[in-house]
Formats: C-alpha cells, structure tokens, sequence
C-alpha cells in the first residue's frame, strides 16, 4: 500500500516537473512556428532562450533594486511581474532582429547564423549571469514569487476533493506563465489559422514568389515573424529562471537541451500550435519519466530522454513518407528570397 | 535609395580584401567590448588574447589540437556541402564515432597498440558513417528534409553517449567514464592512446600525432573532391540534379555515399578526439565543435585548405578569450561571446562579396523592373 | 503580355486603357487598371483552399477571415460566368484545369475588366477547353475584354472575334473571325518561305538506327505528354521535329534518353550500325551508357539539364569523360585535350578554359562547347533540342553543318527546331507534333511550309468517355 502511496506521490511531482518542463518547451516552440511560418529556420532557439532568461533575471533584479515596494504597495508584484516581461520580451527580440537583419537583408545562410546566435546567445546569458554575483545566490526574489503564485484556495479544495491524487496541485499549483502558454498557443493557432495577416504569413512561408505577386511586402511579414516569434520564445527562459530554478541563476546546460527540444517539438507538432500543447507536456513527461519509476535499469532516464528526438524523427519520416501536404514543413523553409530571380 | 544586384565575380583579392577587414573590424570591436568591461590597458588586453594560443608551448599544442580537430569536423562536412546537402549532424556523428573507438579501448586492450588504434579508427569512421547514412537514405528516398533530420540525430547520439556514460561510469555516482586506460599499475596503461606512439614516453602536450594525422585527412578530402570521379560526382550533384541525371549519375545513390563518407570522417574525428585528447568520452567530448563545424565548412565554402584557416582564427579567438577571463576574472563564457561576434562579421561580410550595393541619392525612374 | 501585367516595362511606346495613357510598373499597378493576367504558370499556394488563395494579399478587412462572405462572392461569381468551384477544396487536390478556375475566379474577385489567357488550353483536355471557352462568352457577355494567346487555330476561329498575328515579336496584321480561315491564318503565322542556302547532301546509305514504338509518357500530375508515338529514325539522316512549344518535344527526347518514365507498351529499340539490336525502355542514362549505345544528347535547357553552369569548360566536357580513365581517379588529360580542341575547332572565346564558370560565356559559346562534346564521342544517335535558339547567324550554320557532317558520317541525328526555314533545308524527313501525339511525318523536300503549318495546329481531337 506505502509503494503505491509512494508511487502516487512520485506520479504528481514527476507531472508537475513535466508541466514545468514542457512550458519551456511549448513557449520555445510556439515562438519558432511563428518564425517557421515565415519560411524562416532560426536554429538559434537556444540561445534566444539564453537570452531571455539572463535579460527577464537582470531586469527583475535591476528593477527590485529600486526599491518600490512601500511606493507601489499592492501593485509591485504586478510592476515586477512587468518589468521582467518586458526585459525578456525586449532582449529575445533584439536577438531575432539580428537573426532576421543577418538572414533576410544581408542574406547570410539561415542554418549558420541560427547556430552562430545559439553560441551568442550562451555566451551573453551565461558571461553575464556568471557575472551577478556568485552563482546560486543573488535572487529575484519579489517577480519570483510573485510569477510562481497560484490560487490557494482552489489548490487545496480539489487536493481535498481528489484525496490522494493531489489534483488540485497538479492542475493549478503553477504560476499564471503555464496557463499563459496554452493561451498563447491558441491565440497563434487563431491567428494562423483564422486571420488575414496569418494567411498572408503562411503564404509567405509557403510560396514566397507567390506572395510577393499577391503584393504582400515580404520582407515586413519575415522581419515580423521572426522578431515576434523570438520574443516569444524567450519567454520560455524567463520561465525557466523564474519558475524552475526560483529566480536564480545556474551554469548549466538546461536550457540549451530545452531550447532544443523546442525545435524538434515544432516538427513534432507538424507546425501545428494545438498539437504543440500535449507534444510539449508529452516531452516534458519523457524528460522526468525516470524519476518515476527510479532504477527502472541503469542509464534508463537518458533512454527515455532520447524519446523526444526519436518520436521527433519517427513524424518526421511518417511526414515524408505520406506526403500529406499539411503535414510539411512550410514549403520555403530556409530559403532566401530575391525578387530579381522571378 | 539602395540599390542591391548581384555580383557577376569577383576578383581573389576583393574576396579576400572583404573578409580580412571584416575580421579586423570584429576584433576591433572585441577589443572595444573587453576594454569596457575590464578598464585595463589595451596593450595589455591584445597581449593576453594573442597569449592565449601563443603564450607557452603548451597552449601553442592546444591552439593547434583545438584548430586540427575542429578543421577535421569541418573537413568531414565538406563533401555534403559540396552536394548541398545540410549536413547538420557532425556533432552526433562526432560522438557516435568516439564511442566506437571507446568500446575497443575499453574492451579491446589486449591487442597490440597499432592494430588496436586501427580498428578503433575503423570502428569510429564506421558509426560515424552510419550516423550519417541514415539521414542520407530518407533524404534519397522519400526526400526528408536533411537540416532537421540531421538535427535530431544529434540529440539522439547524445543521449546514447550519456547512457554508456551513466553504465560504465568510472566512480559511481559520476555519471563519468573516466579517463580510459590511465591507471599506470594495470596492464591496460595507455592502450588505445595515440600520443604515446609519436614520443615513445607519453607526454600530455604531445598532439602531433593529431596535427599530423588531420594534415593528412585534409589533404586528402582535397584531393578527393578533385580529382577522384566521385569527387566530382558531389559537384555536379551539388550544382543540378538534373544535369547529374542527364550524365548518368545516379544521384540518390551519391546522396547516401557522400553522406557515408561525411559521417565517417566526423566519426575519425570523434576518434581522434577520444584516443588522442580526452581519452574518454563524454558529452563534451564533442562540446559543440560539431556545430562550429558547420559554420566554418560554410565559411569556407568547402575548400579544406580554408577550414584549416578559419578553425584556426576561430580557436584564437575562443582561446583569447579564455585566456582574458582567467587573466583578468571574466567569466569563462566570455570566449562565447568573443567567437560569436568574429562569426557574425564573418558570416555578414559574405553579403558584399556576393553583392554590389550602390546608394544613389534619388529614386530613378524608368528602369524598374 | 508581360508589359501589360506589369512585368516588363516597355522601351517605347505606350500603353492606352479606356482611351488614357497607362503607366504599368507592377503587377499591382496592373491590377489597378483592371487588367488580369491568367499565366501558364499558376501563381497558387499549395497547401490552401481556393478561397484563401482568392483573396490572398487583398486589403480587405483586416482582421478575421471572413470566409462566409469569401464563400458567397466567389459562389455568385461562380454562378454568373458558369465556373465550377468549390471554394473550400486544397489547391494540390485540384486537376490543372481546377487550378485554372481559381486563377480566373482570382482575377475576377479583384474586379479585373480585361483577361488575358496565356496559353490557357495547353493543359487543358477537349472537355474542359469546351467549359473554358462556355465560361469566356458568358463573360464576354458580361462586357470584359479577353485576351486569349494561343496557337491551336482551330480554338481561335471557335472563340474569338477578332484575331492579331504575331510573329517574332512583330505585329503582321488583325482580321474579324468570320472572314478568316486556318489557311489564311497559317499563311498570316509563317510568312513567305526564305531560302537560307544550308548545304543539304545526300548520304550515301540510311539504316533503321532507333525505332520508336507506341511511347506514351505521362508528367508528374498524369498528364499525357507523349501520346502513342512511334516512328524510326534513320543513320545518315537527319529527323527534323517540329511542333508548337510544349507538344512534347522535351519529353520525347528525354524518353530516348531514359530521363522520363516511359508508360507500359512503350517500345524504343536500338540498332547499332553492326547490326546488333538493344531494347533501350527501361534504362537510365547510366544503363544506356553501360550498354555502350552512343546517344548524344544536346538538350533544350543548357544550364539546367546538360551543363554545370559553376564550372569551367573542361569541367563540363568532363561530364561525358570522367569515367574514361580506369580506376577511382576521374579523367583530366582526355577532357583537356578535348576541351583545347573544342575551343580552337569552334572558335569558342573564352578568358580561361580551366577557370572562367561556363556561365559566364555568351550563350553562342556555351552551345559550341555543349554541342562540341557531344558530338566528340562519336554518337550514333544525336539528339539536339533547338540547338540554334538564342545564337547569331554564325553560329547558327556552324552548327548546321555540324549536324550536316554527323549525319553523312552515319548518324541519326534528331533535330528539334522551332525556325520552319531551317528545318525545310536542314532536315531529311520532318516529323511533325501536336499536344503529344504525330500529327504527320513529311519529307522535307517536297513539303510546304503552309503544310507542316497546318500539321502543328492540327489538334486531334481524342474521343474520350
């Protein structure tokens, strides 16, 4: 009976991780469809997710540091909360606006560049967040907490409702940025999906000469696309910093591996932000699998964290192999436009 | 109003003119960036960056085994950019390859010393080129769009990488190999390691064998891509499928074997990496350099000779680096930051080698298009 | 054409809509004056419906997509010309001549008054020609101006009204329909018979060299190109092919050289002038090459299909060389050598043969080149795909007597032309195509230019259930 309790336990921490986990994933990913949709493979999620996180941590500090607490009273969480969107949003859309000055006006190769602002992006976010303090101590304690509260109440009335199950921790003991995603990826499959800018925005991924005939301005549409969409993706590493690790910084390769798993989930989610939600919860639940099932076999947790990538690959063979259309990527994914070529 | 037309050719020395300033201004303004964020003196600042690779014998080995392993990465992605296939996955590859050789060293010792390192090499090159195969199969076959393909296979390779790690870890609980035949009491002492064959005592800075052997491994990528039939295959490929139909190539076939040829190398390197540097392996056994790689196979528009050039300033610069944050107590992502803005000036620069911009002052009519 | 869709911008002249001068930049601009333009490339978005591709890049509403209504103007367009559409259908499910319903609805639902179809029937079958043509009188009922290009004479005397003629890029003159005939149109089209003095000898000895039998080759939407074609080409002639572009000129000399997929029942056997017989259906280049059939082949696309635009000369002569040299290392010397005697034979200007991107050289010398190398392996069959198209008059004969020598060597040569002149001096026997079927093989020495006229717009009508 204490093994099952024990396991019940394990099941609602492993899911909560994986909750965490795949918001990570889910922002990165959503940012990257927008950016896909273009036609533009930024392969610098990673690094836009660096970014995002130092920029959302060095914000919030800097703005904490100000001390307008007693000024602001009741509204300075909010403010905090803010302030460090803001940074987040700020910085990762700089970082896109490189990416996309680099890709669709210089014209660079877009792999390259996306793989050179992942190695910028690491360097900047861990130089800088390496130069806080020691690592580990100075925290951004006010947007911390205040980006990781939840409803109490209801917390605690389902955990009571649903006994051993702890529902009510699961479901809703998060912060309001996983709840936020989830909007977030139906806003974009709205906009995609519903709107006349997103179709323009398709047809620009899909069939740019078509689109530049239809007397749609390219170039504002991928400027846009790419900027927005690493703004977005950011967000998943101020998730991180915020939620995950409490507002602290740590040198590790986390969000490199998150910012990764991204990507694939957009070729997982066959650039579907509906399908992103559960692929990413999904991902996030193969990364924390292990802790359920502890010492299933020896190395088993890095088995199952390779699952993500093999699922990832299995769709993406699946997608060649029936060749139904909607299911590809966007049909000019990665390459550069010249109107002269016409 | 900016006009912007492509250019026709250009000339050797224009080519070479753009990128050099290019490089110069990067470093200019790398100088600027550590000039601000430590205040110290600038000769001293130039002094530490050059130190960094120059300073003693034993970073000049480090600069040159750094530079060597990356330019055999890069090498080993020439022949697939040369098809333009993106060929994104030498990391894995990389690992997949030094796995091979760690299996015989771990398992293999007993052999004698060069027919153990040559099946370690040929076991390498072999996982390596199925690593690379793989994504050169779909792509042949149903057409699997390769930069994503390859993409994932890394990560899949890393995991595997970790589970042997996790398996045969060296001290329980390290999740680490462990250096790889180092405990001088066992018979197994230095087996599988390259260093020692050269000096006949081992010595920790002796990377010439390394140096040596990627010289070799560039020169002959050269010559294979020029003068040998499947060489030019991967041109004619690379340039027009249908002309290579038209001459009887068959191209999907030439899409898995250059693909085959771009793993194996990848793989030798992940050899090299492991017998003849970490003498283990772990995740950072690859530590990126198989996506530095491919920005230096591109910038080098797959000349080998280039590579060689390009990983080498690439290395003086993440060395520079190191040597700047431990000298004056950066943090040691300084040196990712210092590579990534050379990179993108580099990789900028390509757009006026590749195009003429004039700026006229008034929109002419008459002549658009 | 072009001009008017706000592609090209014209030299001089100028341009009237509605009695004012027309200033046309852009395709936008065009779109202003209410002009159309229905190309024979679709310009539609895969993976869309007919609707999101209808509206694409108009400035509507911004906002929602407010496919209801989207769904209505295009029914009640649908409706008024007789168009059949279903607005929510994917453009990639759609037959070719779907796809030419949404970009007339297209231009329609931006309010254009003048249409202009360029090449519309070329991929159309009888049937759905017959709909088009139902659907452009109800629009001409309507009161929009359509332009319709095409060169199937006997759809011209069946839609229009009026009828220009152009020819290379000259206005010969416009008549009323009604007092028109194919004949006086096909007189209008090829104009008086020049006489170029091509130097045409007599070989001493023809043999059945290729003989082609019941080939039929479908593209990749399952379109016929090649519709039952059989005929034999002979050593020590030379065939000449004539046809309106697209007839399936391309497709029947990549067939023969086992570049497309050849339908069940297709036949090409080869006869080699010893007497040894190969069945070539079936095979790739790579076979056929194995198989020591010496097919040359000059194709119609230089840079796309039979050169490597980023190479040098000598690295594109190689192409036909590199695997003469034994073992793993591919030819030098032979392509060389080879190269050298090209460019000194032809006359080929070049800045350097080992460096300088054949894409580089004027059009003339990069035919030289491609034309020297194939026939430098002494083939037995030489295909050529409009090898004079784009060149001056130098070089033109230049390679009309290239071929002229080839084929008194022996050779079959198959010439593909689009100048009438030329193939009634240059050529032995004519063979003439019409939307991928034979419509007549002639001889050129007694034929007429007015006959081989009417053969390419002699359009069979096929009984289709």
């Amino acid at each position: 009976m204490s093994g099952f309790l024990n396991f019940i336990s394990s099941l609602s921490t492993t899911l909560t991780f994986s909750i965490t986990f795949g918001t990570v994933i889910l922002f990165g990913a959503l940012g990257e469809i927008l950016t896909e949709k273009g036609g533009n493979l930024n392969l610098g999620v990673p690094g836009i997710m660096y970014i995002g996180a130092i920029a959302s941590l060095a914000g919030a500090l800097w703005y904490e540091g100000l001390g307008l607490q007693s000024a602001l009273g009741f509204f300075y969480p909010f403010s905090c909360i803010l302030v460090c969107l803001i940074f987040c949003f700020g910085a990762s859309m700089l970082a896109g606006l490189l990416y996309s000055y680099l890709t669709i006006s210089l014209r660079t190769n877009q792999n390259v560049t996306g793989l050179t602002l992942t190695i910028f992006g690491t360097g900047i976010a861990n130089y800088f967040g390496g130069s806080l303090g020691s690592v580990g101590t100075v925290r951004a304690a006010v947007t911390s907490d205040a980006m990781k509260a939840y409803i109490s109440p209801l917390v605690k009335w389902l955990d009571g409702l649903t006994d051993k199950m702890n529902l009510g921790s699961l479901l809703f003991r998060h912060g309001f940025m996983v709840y936020f995603a989830i909007l977030l990826a139906i806003v974009l499959w709205y906009f995609l999906t519903k709107t006349r800018t997103g179709l323009s925005l398709r047809a620009v991924g899909e069939n740019t000469a078509t689109a530049d005939a239809a007397g749609l301005n390219i170039n504002k549409y991928k400027y846009l696309s790419t900027c927005i969409g690493a703004g977005i993706s950011g967000l998943g590493g101020c998730f991180y910093v915020m939620e995950y690790i409490d507002g602290l910084w740590e040198t590790s390769a986390t969000i490199e591996s998150l910012g990764w798993l991204a990507v694939a989930l957009v070729i997982f989610a066959t650039w579907k932000p509906m399908r992103c939600i559960w692929g990413a919860y999904l991902f996030g639940l193969l990364s924390w699998f292990y802790f359920l099932i502890p010492g299933l076999f020896k190395g088993s947790d890095k088995i199952f964290q390779m699952l993500p990538y093999l699922f990832t690959l299995l769709v993406l063979i699946l997608v060649s192999l029936r060749r139904k259309p909607e299911d590809q990527p966007p049909a000019s994914l990665g390459k550069a436009y010249f109107r002269e070529e016409r | 109003m900016i006009r912007i037309s492509k250019r026709s050719g250009i000339s050797g020395w224009l080519a070479v003119l753009i990128r050099v300033i290019a490089v110069l201004l990067a470093l200019v303004l790398c100088l600027l960036l550590t000039l601000l964020f430590t205040g110290k003196n600038p000769l001293r600042v130039l002094t530490e960056m050059v130190g960094g690779s120059f300073g003693t014998t034993k970073r000049l080995w480090e600069f040159l085994q750094r530079t060597m392993l990356l330019a055999c990465i890069a090498v080993g992605l020439a022949p697939a950019f040369k098809m333009h296939f993106w060929n994104v996955g030498a990391e894995g590859q990389m690992l997949m390859g030094g796995l091979g050789a760690l299996i015989l060293m771990k398992f293999a010792w007993k052999l004698p010393s060069l027919p153990l390192l040559i099946l370690m090499a040929l076991l390498a090159i072999v996982f390596g080129a199925i690593w690379g195969m793989i994504p050169g199969f779909f792509k042949a076959k149903w057409n699997a769009n390769e930069t994503l393909f390859t993409l994932m296979m890394n990560y899949i390779a890393i995991q595997i990488v970790l589970y042997f790690c996790t398996i045969w870890e060296g001290t329980l609980g390290t999740v680490k190999i462990g250096i790889m035949n180092g405990t001088s009491s066992q018979p197994s002492y230095h087996k599988g390691w390259i260093g020692e064959m050269f000096t006949g005592s081992f010595n920790d800075n002796d990377y010439m064998w390394l140096v040596l052997i990627v010289l070799v491994v560039v020169v002959a990528m050269w010559a294979y891509l020029r003068y040998t039939k499947q060489g030019y295959e991967i041109s004619v490929v690379g340039d027009s499928e249908n002309t290579a139909r038209y001459a009887g190539i068959r191209v999907n076939r030439v899409y898995v074997r250059s693909m085959a040829i771009s793993g194996g190398v990848c793989g030798f390197a992940g050899f090299l990496a492991v017998s003849a540097v970490s003498r283990t392996l772990s995740e950072s056994t690859a530590d990126g350099r198989g996506f530095t790689a491919i920005i230096i196979a591109w910038l080098a528009h797959t000349n080998p000779f280039l590579m060689v050039v390009f990983s080498a300033l690439y290395t003086f610069m993440e060395l520079a680096g190191k040597q700047m944050s431990s000298a004056f107590r950066l943090n040691d992502y300084y040196a990712k930051i210092l590579t990534g803005i050379v990179l993108f000036f580099v990789l900028g620069c390509e757009f006026f080698a590749n195009y003429k911009v004039k700026i006229s002052r008034k929109p002419k009519g008459g002549a658009l298009k | 054409m072009n001009m008017l869709g706000g592609i090209y911008f014209p030299d001089e002249g100028s341009i009237r809509i509605e009695g004012q001068d027309a200033v046309i930049r852009s395709p936008k601009d065009s779109f202003q004056y209410g002009i159309g333009m229905i190309h024979q490339h679709f310009k539609l978005v895969d993976v869309f419906t007919a609707a999101e591709n209808i509206v694409l890049g108009l400035e509507g509403d911004k906002g929602k997509l407010d496919r209801a209504s989207i769904r209505k103007t295009v029914r009640e367009i649908a409706e008024k010309y007789g168009f059949d559409i279903d607005p929510d259908q994917k453009i990639y499910d759609m037959s070719v001549s779907q796809k030419q319903t949404v970009e007339i609805v297209k231009v329609l639902y931006r309010g254009a008054n003048i249409l202009i179809l360029d090449e519309p029937t070329a991929v159309l079958t009888p049937q759905e020609t017959d709909k088009l043509f139902a659907v452009m009188r109800n629009m001409k009922a309507d009161g929009k101006a359509i332009i319709i290009i095409t060169h199937k004479l006997h759809e011209v005397l069946d839609v229009s009204d009026r009828v220009a003629v152009l020819r290379k890029g000259r206005y010969i003159g416009d008549v009323e329909t009604a007092k028109a005939t194919q004949q006086s149109l096909t007189d209008m089209m090829v104009g008086r018979t020049v006489s170029l003095n091509i130097d045409r000898p007599k070989a001493e000895e023809l043999s059945d060299r290729l003989v082609v039998k019941d080939l039929t080759v479908r593209d990749k939407e399952g379109v016929k190109k090649l519709d039952n074609v059989s005929f034999t080409a002979m050593g020590g002639e030379i065939l000449g092919i004539a046809g309106v572009a697209g007839s399936g000129q391309k497709e029947l000399l990549e067939a023969i050289a086992g570049l497309q997929h050849q339908e069940p029942g297709s036949e090409i056997r080869y006869l080699s002038p010893d007497g040894k017989e190969l069945l070539l259906t079936g095979m790739d280049p790579l076979d056929i090459i194995n198989s020591g059939v010496l097919l040359s082949f000059v194709p119609e696309d230089r840079f796309g299909a039979g050169l490597v635009g980023s190479m040098p000369i000598v690295d594109n002569i190689k192409l036909r060389t590199y695997r003469d040299h034994p073992g793993f290392l591919a030819d030098r010397a032979k392509a060389g050598a080879l190269a050298d005697r090209i460019v000194t034979d032809l006359e080929v200007v070049t800045p350097d043969t080992n460096r300088t991107p054949i894409r580089r050289l004027s059009g003339g010398n990069v035919q030289k080149v491609l034309v020297g190398r194939e026939i430098a392996s002494n083939p037995t069959v030489l295909m050529t795909a409009y090898a004079v198209r784009g060149l001056d008059i130098n070089t033109s004969y230049m390679i009309y007597s290239l071929l002229t020598e080839q084929k008194m060597k022996g050779v079959a040569v198959i010439y593909v032309g689009e100048d009438l002149d030329v193939l009634l001096e240059l050529c032995d026997r004519i063979l003439v195509l019409c939307g991928g079927q034979i419509s007549g093989i002639v001889d050129a020495k007694t034929t007429t230019k007015e006959e081989i006229g009417l053969l390419m717009t002699q359009f069979r009508r096929e009984a289709q259930a």
